[in-house]
């Protein structure tokens, strides 16, 4: 690999590292072979992009978890309280991560819509539900690293009860919480993207069909967090959270192809 | 053989017709230059060529694949290049054809020897937005040359390049390269002088079908009138 | 050569890219068929209706007149839901046939049920009012979904405002039909779930029921399902008329007429035009080539 001298307008002929006309596979059909990816594949690497970009940018992550946290000062101030417990944990915490996931839905097509990155994947030769599946495992990634900010954060500052024992419970709702907010909020992004109130459409769109994720959540969450009775995790709720998962699941799975086709 | 076949194409957007009964046929390796004022469907006839819109009525027929049924077994061997560069500003060259490359089942090798070809190798670890238009641009095109389609879809690919650039990137785009190609141009003199069949089109109506020898570059400038 | 908006009576070649659309009859689809007879029947049931309500149901032990509401508020409330559904299912078609007068039908399901939906919402606050005596309670499962229903479905027209294209806007909004179809099934399983062990379901209660109430809210449902598929049919229409009066102002302007091209955006699908221009081409595109 050898360095050329990369002056800002670049090509003179003699820094033309071309070699000689005709060899560069000349139009010939199989000059090179390509094997289209399959859908783990593709998936792969568009997850890979998706967070690499994200780590160059910091568009998201931080954001989210400052939103968060900010939002837990604002609520100390607007209840009047020290602590929560119970229900008012449960609905504090579940506001505010829906909150600062919805920022994290807006910022999720709007590179690709921008940059014309639709195109350039819409001219590959992959199975196009592969870019439902990568953008929803990138938010949910979001998702988990601002979690990882947020729920210290709420420990520290709001929450009453002491987390540890709640913790694997607690994990095990907002995994399942994640999952819904991710499925819809992918199909809310792609919607809302190529539109042109954007910023205002995905958020209302998302929010009345993440009613029944903060219902399950917050009615798992609450026995959670109980000061004196700590209670254990309601399976029914559970239950109802994995049923919308799967069945948004599919939905937005297979809708999201005539979402980008035109 | 043909490469490209259309009866009948036909596009509309609402209630306007941006493409209407376009009708033409494309042997292997030859060049098709489409010439018209903005809005007169250009545009539209590449991207539906490329398998990025849907024709809307008629028979399209690309790579012996009939659009959109079969749209997704050319995908891979057709390639874009048009206004935008279709690429990750925060993203380096490298990663960009990278990325391009595995969606397209390519392999790294061919990577570098097109960043080699566009002459990029001095600043492909730099992220995109650094790059001047110019070099952007020639990131563009080794995308679009990346996976060696067969057929080429350019879009007024002279634009932001300088003559070196230009003269650099004639084996991959150019008449070179003996690959089939449709080019959108606005230089009549230069765009008749590569073109094999010459097409003019008007308010999305061909208002001119012919062999490139048989057309004087002054009913190219009627388009514009 | 001459150019007709309207397809020629006698063809009936299908365009291929439609596949579902097999047997699609000329661009003069005659929505206005049996409009008279479908308002009379929904005059004359709505009247039956209301004679059985205030003559022949019986008062009701503890909430008299006021629970009287429960034979509109209800009905509406059925009629909605099943619109909103039938919207995602005319959604679904619309996506497999490609075909844009699923569209207008998904389009004007919605936007009852949505009017519907408001109904529902003003009944249930003047009932919650009068047993209550709040304008609004939360202990009601049916009348909190609706609120959800309704705040979804409130943005299914800014959506297919913000959407110039009109392909892409029937496209996206058919999505959004199917996914809030789906939801509304989904959103009250949960808002029941939530709120089981507070009041008991009074307002949406209709096992149960002494026989003559019974008859009474059957034939106040039937109604007000016949007044939704009338509402409807007079407003699908309307909308062909129009498009066929464009059209017909069109051909008259003469080709080439872009004025069209300036009128202002709408969050309404104007379908019709393009099942008659995909086929105008057509037709000139074989007797061209």
């Amino acid at each position: 690999m050898s360095a050329a001298t990369g002056s800002p307008h670049g090509a003179t002929p003699a820094d033309a590292e071309a070699p000689p006309r005709g060899e560069l596979t000349s139009g010939r059909a199989g000059a090179v072979t390509a094997k289209p990816p399959g859908m783990r594949t593709t998936v792969g690497v568009l997850l890979r992009k998706e967070l690499l970009v994200e780590l160059r940018t910091l568009e998201s992550v931080p954001g989210m978890s400052l939103f968060a946290v900010t939002t837990f000062v604002v609520f100390h101030f607007a209840l009047n309280r020290s602590s929560v417990d119970g229900d008012l944990a449960a609905g504090v915490l579940w506001v505010t991560l829906l909150f600062a996931a919805i920022l994290g839905v807006n910022r999720l097509f709007v590179a690709d819509a921008d940059q014309g990155g639709f195109d350039g994947f819409l001219l590959a030769p992959v199975d196009r539900s592969a870019l439902f599946v990568a953008k929803m495992l990138a938010l949910l990634v979001y998702l988990v690293a601002f979690e990882l900010v947020a729920i210290p954060a709420f420990a520290l500052l709001l929450l009453g009860p002491p987390l540890g024992q709640a913790l694997p419970g607690l994990l095990a709702v907002l995994a399942l919480g994640d999952l819904g907010v991710a499925v819809i909020g992918t199909l809310v992004a792609a919607l809302a993207v190529r539109t042109r109130a954007r910023d205002l459409l995905g958020p209302l769109l998302a929010l009345p069909l993440l009613v029944p994720i903060v219902i399950g959540g917050g009615r798992a969450t609450s026995p959670l967090l109980t000061l004196n009775h700590p209670g254990a995790l309601p399976g029914r709720w559970i239950l109802t959270l994995a049923l919308y998962d799967l069945v948004f699941g599919l939905i937005a799975y297979a809708l999201f192809d005539f979402l980008l086709e035109d | 053989m043909a490469a490209l076949q259309l009866e009948g194409l036909a596009r509309h957007y609402g209630e306007r017709a941006a493409l209407s009964d376009v009708s033409l046929s494309l042997d292997v390796g030859k060049t098709l230059v489409v010439f018209g004022p903005n809005g007169a469907g250009k545009t539209t006839l590449l991207r539906i060529l490329a398998t990025l819109l849907r024709p809307h009525a008629g028979n399209v027929s690309v790579l012996g694949k009939s659009l959109p049924e079969e749209g997704w077994a050319v995908r891979g061997r057709i390639g874009l290049l048009g206004h935008e560069p279709l690429l990750y500003r925060e993203l380096t060259a490298r990663e960009n054809l990278r990325f391009h490359a595995r969606l397209h089942g390519v392999g790294e090798e061919r990577v570098q020897e097109l960043l080699q070809a566009v002459a990029m190798t001095g600043r492909m670890n730099e992220p995109l937005r650094t790059l001047s238009r110019g070099m952007v641009q020639r990131v563009a095109v080794a995308r679009a040359t990346l996976h060696d389609p067969q057929l080429l879809l350019l879009d007024e690919p002279r634009a932001n390049l300088d003559p070196a650039a230009i003269e650099l990137i004639d084996p991959l785009v150019g008449a070179a390269s003996e690959r089939t190609r449709v080019i959108s141009s606005h230089d009549p003199t230069g765009g008749l002088a590569e073109a094999d069949v010459v097409l003019g089109l008007r308010a999305g109506r061909p208002a001119l079908l012919r062999a490139a020898c048989d057309v004087d570059p002054t009913e190219i400038a009627e388009l514009y009138r | 050569m001459e150019r007709s908006s309207l397809p020629p009576a006698g063809s009936t070649e299908n365009d291929h890219r439609h596949p579902g659309a097999k047997h699609r009859p000329p661009g003069d689809v005659r929505y206005g068929k049996g409009l008279r007879a479908l308002s009379i029947s929904t005059v004359g049931v709505m009247a039956l209706a209301l004679g059985l309500v205030f003559f022949y149901a019986p008062l009701e032990a503890e909430q008299g007149f006021l629970q009287k509401i429960f034979y509109v508020h209800v009905p509406l409330a059925i009629v909605a839901l099943c619109g909103f559904v039938a919207g995602g299912l005319m959604a679904i078609q619309h996506l497999r046939t490609r075909d844009p007068r699923w569209d207008m039908r998904s389009y004007v399901a919605i936007h009852m049920s949505l009017i519907f939906a408001v109904g529902t919402l003003i009944t249930g606050s003047i009932w919650a009012k009068g047993s209550w005596g709040h304008w609004w309670v939360w202990s009601e499962p049916t009348l909190v979904s609706f609120l959800i229903v309704f705040l979804l479905y409130a943005t299914y027209q800014p959506l297919r405002f913000a959407i110039e294209d009109p392909e892409r806007q029937a496209r996206y909004a058919s999505v959004f039909a199917i996914t809030a179809g789906a939801f509304v099934p989904l959103n009250f399983i949960a808002v029941r779930l939530s709120s089981e062990y507070l009041h008991p379901r009074v307002l949406g209660s209709t096992s149960n029921l002494p026989a003559p109430m019974a008859l009474t809210f059957l034939v106040s449902l039937l109604a007000m399902a016949l007044l939704y598929t009338t509402l409807c049919k007079y407003e699908l229409t309307a909308k062909h008329t129009r498009a066929q009066l464009r059209a017909l102002r069109r051909q008259l302007a003469g080709e080439g007429a872009d004025a069209q091209a300036r009128r202002p955006r709408s969050a309404a699908p104007t379908a019709l035009r393009q099942a008659a221009t995909t086929m105008t081409a057509r037709a000139v595109g074989r007797s061209g080539a």
